[in-house]
C-alpha cells in the first residue's frame, strides 16, 4: 500500500494498493491552501484506509511540474513523512497522473498534457500512448512554454490532442508508482520540476539619494 | 495521545528566512541545534531571495532531520512531539518547514505545536547542556526571570518585546516600520561596497573608524515622533543620511572615510536599539533585558549592550550566538516550554502565516 501525495495543481492525497485501486483519497483544487491541508488529508487518508504509516511500502511524491511553493510543500510532506515512518519515498511525475488516468477513462494514442504554469506561461509533457498495462508513454519531456508555442505548426507535437488539467490525482499518482513498480518501469528523480529558475533582480548598486 | 510533559523531548523546524533550523531538545536541555544556511547563496544578490531560501529548505530538510536525530542519539520515534515557525516569516519559506512538520507529526503519530519565531528567540535563552557554547554573559546557568524585555534584531526583524510570561503573555511594544536593522546593516554595506551579509562588514572596517566622526540621524527620537512610536525603530532615514554623506564626499572628489561612516552608522544602529531597550526597561520598571537574532553578533552592540545594562543595574541576558541566529533549537525550546506549561497541541489545520502577530505565541 502507497500513501500518495501531490500539490502540483491544487492538493491532493491518497492510499492506493495495486490490487484494490484507490482506496482513499482527499483533494482540494484550491491553490493557496496546500500548507494547511496537506496534514489533515494525510491524516484522513490514512485513518479511512484503516493503515498504520508504518504498514505502507512507499510515499509517492509528485514532482511537478507546478508552481513553486504549492509544489514544494507536497515534496517536502512527502520526503519526510517518508523520512518518518521509515518507508522509500518514490517519485512521479505529476503530468504522468493525469495521463493515465486519461488514458484510463478511454483515450487512446497521442495525447499532450497541459498545466497552469502562472504567469501566462504553461507546462506540457507529451504521450504516444498508453502501453500494455496502463502506463503512459512520455515522449516529450515536461517543458515550460508560452502558450501560443503549443499552438505553432512547427512546434514538434503540434495537433496532437490536448489535455488541459486544472487538478491531479494523488490516487491516479499513487496507480503510477504502483505500476511502475510492479512491472520494473523506472521512477522519476526526486528532485522539484520548476522548470524555471528563481525570480532575483539583480541589483544595480546602490540608487542615488542626493541631487 | 498522552504527552510526556515532565521533560519532552522535542523537535523543532524553522525555515521562517533562510537557515533550515532543525534542533532537538529535552525540556530544557539542547540535545542538537543543526542549521544549514542558504546566505552564500544570497551573497551575489545583496539581500535574501525568497525563493532560493525557500528551494533551500526542500533540498536541506530532509538531511538536516537525519544529522539532527544522529547528533542528538535519538529515534524519531522517541520524540514526544513536533514543534515548527508557522510565522512571521516569509511565507514560500514558512510554508516548507510548516507541510513537512506536519507529515512528519502524522507519520510518527506525535502532537504538533505550530509557535511564533519571535517568541522562539526568547525561548533560546532557556536551553542548557554541553552544546550551549559562545555565551557572552556568565549568569547564564540561572533560569530566565519574568518579567523581561527582549530586544530582537535580524536581516528579518527588529523588535522589543515585553515578555510577562514565555507561553501565555508577550506583547509586542514596538517594532521597526520601513527596515530590519540587519537590512540596513546589508544596505549601507553595499553603498560603501562591501559584501553581503553587511554586519560582519561593518564590523571589520569600522575597527579603524571614529564612531563620532559623524553624527547620523537616530531615527524616531524626535519628541514628536516618541508621542506615538516610543518603542518603534526606523532605519530607513538613517541609510539614506549615510547615502547622501557618500555622494556629497564623492561628488566633491573627496575620498570617502570609510571606517568613520561604518563606525559612525553602527554607533547610530546600536545607540537607538539600546536606547530604546533601556528606555522599556525603565518605563515597565523591569530590569531585565534579553538580547536575540543574528544582529546580536555584531560585537559593538554586544559591548554597548553590556555597558549601559551595567550602568542601569539591568541584567543582561545574551544566548550563544548559536541560538541568537534563527534556528530550530529555540521552536523545539518554545515548544517543549507550552507542553510542560499543559498547553493543548495545535490542530493540524494551522497554516504559514507570514505576518502573525507577536502575542500569538501558539497557533
Ligand atoms: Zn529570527
Amino acid at each position: 500500500m502507497l500513501l500518495a501525495i501531490d500539490t502540483s495543481a491544487g492538493t491532493s492525497v491518497a492510499v492506493v494498493d495495486l490490487a484494490r485501486g484507490v482506496i482513499a483519497e482527499r483533494g482540494e483544487a484550491d491553490t493557496m491552501r496546500h500548507a494547511e491541508i496537506v496534514g489533515p488529508f494525510i491524516l484522513e487518508c490514512l485513518q479511512e484506509a484503516h493503515v498504520a504509516p508504518a504498514d505502507l511500502s512507499g510515499v509517492v511524491g509528485g514532482m511537478g511540474p507546478g508552481p513553486f511553493t504549492g509544489l514544494r510543500v507536497g515534496i517536502a510532506s512527502a520526503r519526510v513523512f517518508a523520512l518518518g515512518a521509515g518507508t522509500p519515498l518514490v517519485p512521479v511525475i505529476s503530468h504522468d497522473a493525469i495521463a493515465y488516468g486519461h488514458y484510463r477513462r478511454g483515450h487512446s494514442g497521442p495525447l499532450v498534457v497541459v498545466t497552469d504554469a502562472r504567469r501566462r506561461e504553461i507546462y506540457w509533457s507529451a504521450y504516444s500512448q498508453a502501453d500494455a498495462v496502463g502506463l503512459p508513454v512520455r515522449v516529450g519531456q515536461p517543458g515550460l512554454a508560452k502558450p501560443a508555442d503549443l499552438d505553432d505548426e512547427g512546434w514538434l507535437h503540434a495537433g496532437w490532442p490536448r489535455l488541459d488539467a486544472a487538478t491531479v490525482s494523488a490516487g491516479e499518482l499513487g496507480l503510477v508508482a504502483e505500476l511502475s513498480y510492479a512491472h520494473g518501469r523506472p521512477f522519476a528523480a526526486n528532485e522539484p520540476l520548476y522548470l524555471r529558475s528563481p525570480d532575483v533582480t539583480l541589483s544595480n548598486g546602490p540608487k542615488r539619494v542626493s541631487r | 495521545m498522552t504527552i510526556n510533559r515532565a521533560d519532552p523531548l522535542v523537535l523543532g523546524i524553522e525555515t521562517s528566512c533562510d537557515e533550515t533550523g532543525i534542533g532537538i531538545v529535552r525540556g530544557t536541555t539542547l540535545l542538537s541545534n543543526t542549521i544549514a544556511s542558504s546566505m552564500d547563496e544570497h551573497a551575489r544578490y545583496g539581500g535574501v531571495v525568497p525563493e532560493i531560501a525557500a528551494r533551500a529548505h526542500l533540498d536541506e530538510l530532509v538531511p538536516a532531520i537525519n544529522a539532527a536525530v544522529a547528533e542528538a542519539g535519538i529515534r524519531l520515534s522517541d520524540l514526544d512531539a513536533i514543534a515548527v515557525t508557522c510565522g512571521p516569516g516569509l511565507s514560500g519559506a514558512l510554508m516548507v518547514g510548516v507541510g513537512a512538520a506536519k507529515a512528519l507529526a502524522v507519520a510518527l503519530d506525535k502532537p504538533i505545536y505550530a509557535v511564533n519565531h519571535l517568541v522562539g528567540h526568547v525561548g533560546a535563552d532557556l536551553l542548557q547542556g554541553e552544546l550551549r557554547h559562545g555565551d557572552t554573559n556568565t549568569g547564564d546557568t540561572a533560569p530566565l526571570e519574568y518579567p523581561t524585555i527582549a530586544l530582537l534584531v535580524s536581516g528579518g526583524h527588529t523588535s522589543l518585546l515585553l515578555v510577562r510570561d514565555l507561553v501565555s503573555d508577550v506583547e509586542l511594544l514596538g517594532e521597526t516600520i520601513d527596515d530590519a536593522a540587519g537590512e540596513a546593516f546589508d544596505k549601507v554595506a553595499r553603498l560603501l561596497s562591501l559584501p553581503y551579509p553587511g554586519g560582519p562588514q561593518i564590523d571589520r572596517v569600522a575597527l579603524g573608524g571614529n564612531p563620532k566622526a559623524i553624527r547620523f540621524p537616530r531615527g524616531l527620537s524626535q519628541p514628536k515622533d516618541m508621542a506615538v512610536h516610543r518603542y518603534d525603530f526606523s532605519f530607513s532615514g538613517l541609510k539614506t543620511s549615510v547615502a547622501r554623506f557618500v555622494e556629497q564626499r564623492q561628488d566633491a572628489g573627496e575620498p570617502v572615510p570609510i571606517g568613520d561612516v561604518a563606525a559612525s552608522f553602527r554607533e547610530a544602529v546600536v545607540d537607538i536599539l539600546l536606547t530604546k531597550a533601556l528606555a522599556a526597561c525603565a518605563d515597565y520598571g523591569v530590569p531585565r533585558l534579553l538580547l536575540g537574532g543574528g544582529v546580536i553578533a555584531n560585537k559593538r552592540l554586544r559591548e554597548v549592550a553590556t555597558q549601559r545594562t551595567d550602568a542601569a543595574g539591568i541584567v543582561l541576558r545574551i544566548p550563544p550566538l548559536s541560538l541568537c541566529t534563527d534556528n530550530g533549537a529555540m521552536i523545539a525550546a518554545l515548544g517543549a516550554q507550552l507542553i510542560m506549561a499543559g498547553h493543548e497541541p495545535s490542530t493540524l489545520q494551522f497554516g504559514a502565516d507570514s505576518t502573525l502577530p507577536v502575542g500569538q505565541i501558539q497557533v
